[in-house]
């Protein structure tokens, strides 16, 4: 019976559900670890550029002056590098990859809101000053 | 004597995963001799080494192939470690081990299942890579990257796995192994699978030694070299003998990489049952200084990261050498004197991963 022996199988197979899921109408499998893209909160962000530095893609750009976090989407290798790099962790990891994009438009830019509190300053009745 | 021509396979062909070009000389239906030639896909990730700071470029190690990514990775950074004199938790040692050996069962049943579409075993393939997803679901689970995992750092290991997870690791392995089983009784016991793979591709053993194969191409013919035996990572104190075969063809190449599936199981298993407790990396200071030569065994083979350092933050050289590498020379030899019908599967035989070797 050599020849039947993906018989069994075949059987199986044939009796059993699919197991390819019928995406999009279902939701592709995801796990909290699952790295999809990366996401800026824009209001946190210090500009400190270590997310620039330790991208091994040199997929993002912090320019200080500007106050803009730019990410090159195509470049990104999505290596979870700069969110174990970022001091105030304003960056993390969503599970859902970004949507496709055309060559040449894949940059994105944010623009930083993060404001830096003035240090209180000690007023003549040395009380700390309403940062 | 008949007229000789040449026939060109690949870079482009219908079994081929990745390009790589032979120069078929065909007598009749005989080939006689192979050119192979390579060059289609190189990235020079090596020159990168000098431009991505040493903790950086595992990330780019583990780029270097899209199959046995991990491997590539632990063995950059056991590289470096070794350069540097770090001492790794036993823990982490463990963890790299667990996940070497799902790398390895996810590699090889994607050779199963491209092995079986060479022959024109669709539905072998298809049931391959069904199997397959069993363990790239593992891998996503406690890495959060299916092919490319990242959990591999200088100094030990990103992400700790649960004892929970670990133990349904453990069990849910069962289920998978009875699937396995069914699947390798196909591949070793189906008589048009034999007629396709008994006595075909014949290396012999002198011949296996003499030219450098590496791996399974080397494990088939009846060489026991594997690197695991060094004792690297945990397998010092994990027991398992390296899968041999003697026939040399492309069916005892088959059964080395079945009988190593289970053989990753089973060290799996006994992997998750003496995982020690305690932390899984360690501070990394200073600068790498030196150069290491960092072997491991990846499902293809032996694979070599030289590593040198001059104690700045970005390495000086870097140079992989892949088992693919190794066993062209061997399915040069192989391939002589084969009918043309047989060339893919011969090719498919040694695990060619073209992507890898060109680095």
């Amino acid at each position: 019976m050599g020849y039947f022996e993906m018989a069994k199988t075949a059987i199986k197979t044939v009796m059993s559900r699919p197991a390819t899921l019928m995406y999009p109408a279902r939701p592709g499998k995801m796990t909290t670890l699952s790295r999809g893209h990366v996401v800026i909160d824009v209001s946190r962000c210090i500009s400190c550029g270590m997310c620039m530095k330790k991208c091994p893609a040199e997929a993002l750009c912090v320019d200080k002056e500007a106050k803009t976090w730019t990410i090159d989407r195509l470049r990104c290798v999505v290596c979870n590098s700069c969110i174990e790099v970022c001091p105030v962790h304003c960056l993390t990891m969503e599970g859902h990859y970004s949507s496709a994009v055309l060559a040449h438009s894949g940059l994105e830019t944010f623009t930083i809101t993060y404001v830096k509190p003035e240090r209180p300053k000690k007023n003549e009745s040395g009380e700390p000053a309403e940062a | 004597m008949s007229k000789k021509i040449v026939v060109p396979f690949g870079p482009q062909h219908p079994v081929l995963p990745e390009p790589i070009h032979l120069d078929l000389v065909l007598e009749d239906e005989t080939v006689i001799d192979v050119v192979p030639s390579i060059g289609y896909i190189h990235r020079g990730l090596e020159t990168l080494v000098a431009k991505r700071e040493f903790t950086e470029y595992v990330y780019v190690a583990e780029r270097t192939c899209g199959i046995c990514s991990f491997i590539h990775g632990m063995t950059y950074c056991q590289g470096v470690e070794q350069i540097m004199d770090l001492e790794i938790p036993a823990r982490a040692h463990y963890l790299r081990t667990i996940w070497s050996e799902y790398s390895r069962l996810h590699s090889h049943l994607l050779w199963l299942g491209l092995f079986a579409d060479a022959m024109g075993f669709e539905n072998l393939f298809m049931n391959s890579w069904r199997l397959r997803e069993f363990v790239l679901d593992v891998l996503e689970e406690t890495t959060g990257g299916r092919v490319i995992q990242g959990s591999c750092k200088v100094g030990g290991v990103r992400r700790d796995i649960s004892d929970e997870k670990l133990a349904a690791m453990a069990g849910d392995l069962k289920s998978f192994e009875t699937e396995l089983s069914d699947l390798s009784e196909v591949f070793l016991h189906d008589d048009s699978l034999k007629s396709r793979l008994v006595g075909v591709g014949t290396l012999s053993r002198t011949d296996a030694y003499d030219l450098g194969a590496a791996g399974p191409v080397a494990r088939g013919s009846g060489v026991a070299i594997d690197l695991r035996k060094t004792g690297y990572a945990a397998y010092r104190e994990l027991r398992f003998e390296p899968a041999t075969e003697s026939a040399g063809d492309c069916y005892a190449r088959c059964a080395v990489r079945i009988r190593e599936l289970f053989s990753s199981i089973d060290l799996i298993r006994q992997a998750v049952e003496t995982m020690p407790e305690g932390e899984i990396e360690v501070k990394v200071k200073g600068m790498p200084d030196g150069e290491y030569f960092s072997r491991s065994e990846q499902p293809r083979g032996e694979l070599v990261h030289y590593l040198k350092g001059n104690g700045t933050k970005h390495l000086v050289r870097s140079r992989i050498r892949t088992p693919t590498l190794t066993n062209v020379p061997s399915l040069v030899k192989m391939l002589q004197g084969c009918e043309l019908a047989d060339v893919p599967v011969i090719v498919l035989s040694i695990d060619p991963c073209i992507g890898c070797m060109e680095r």
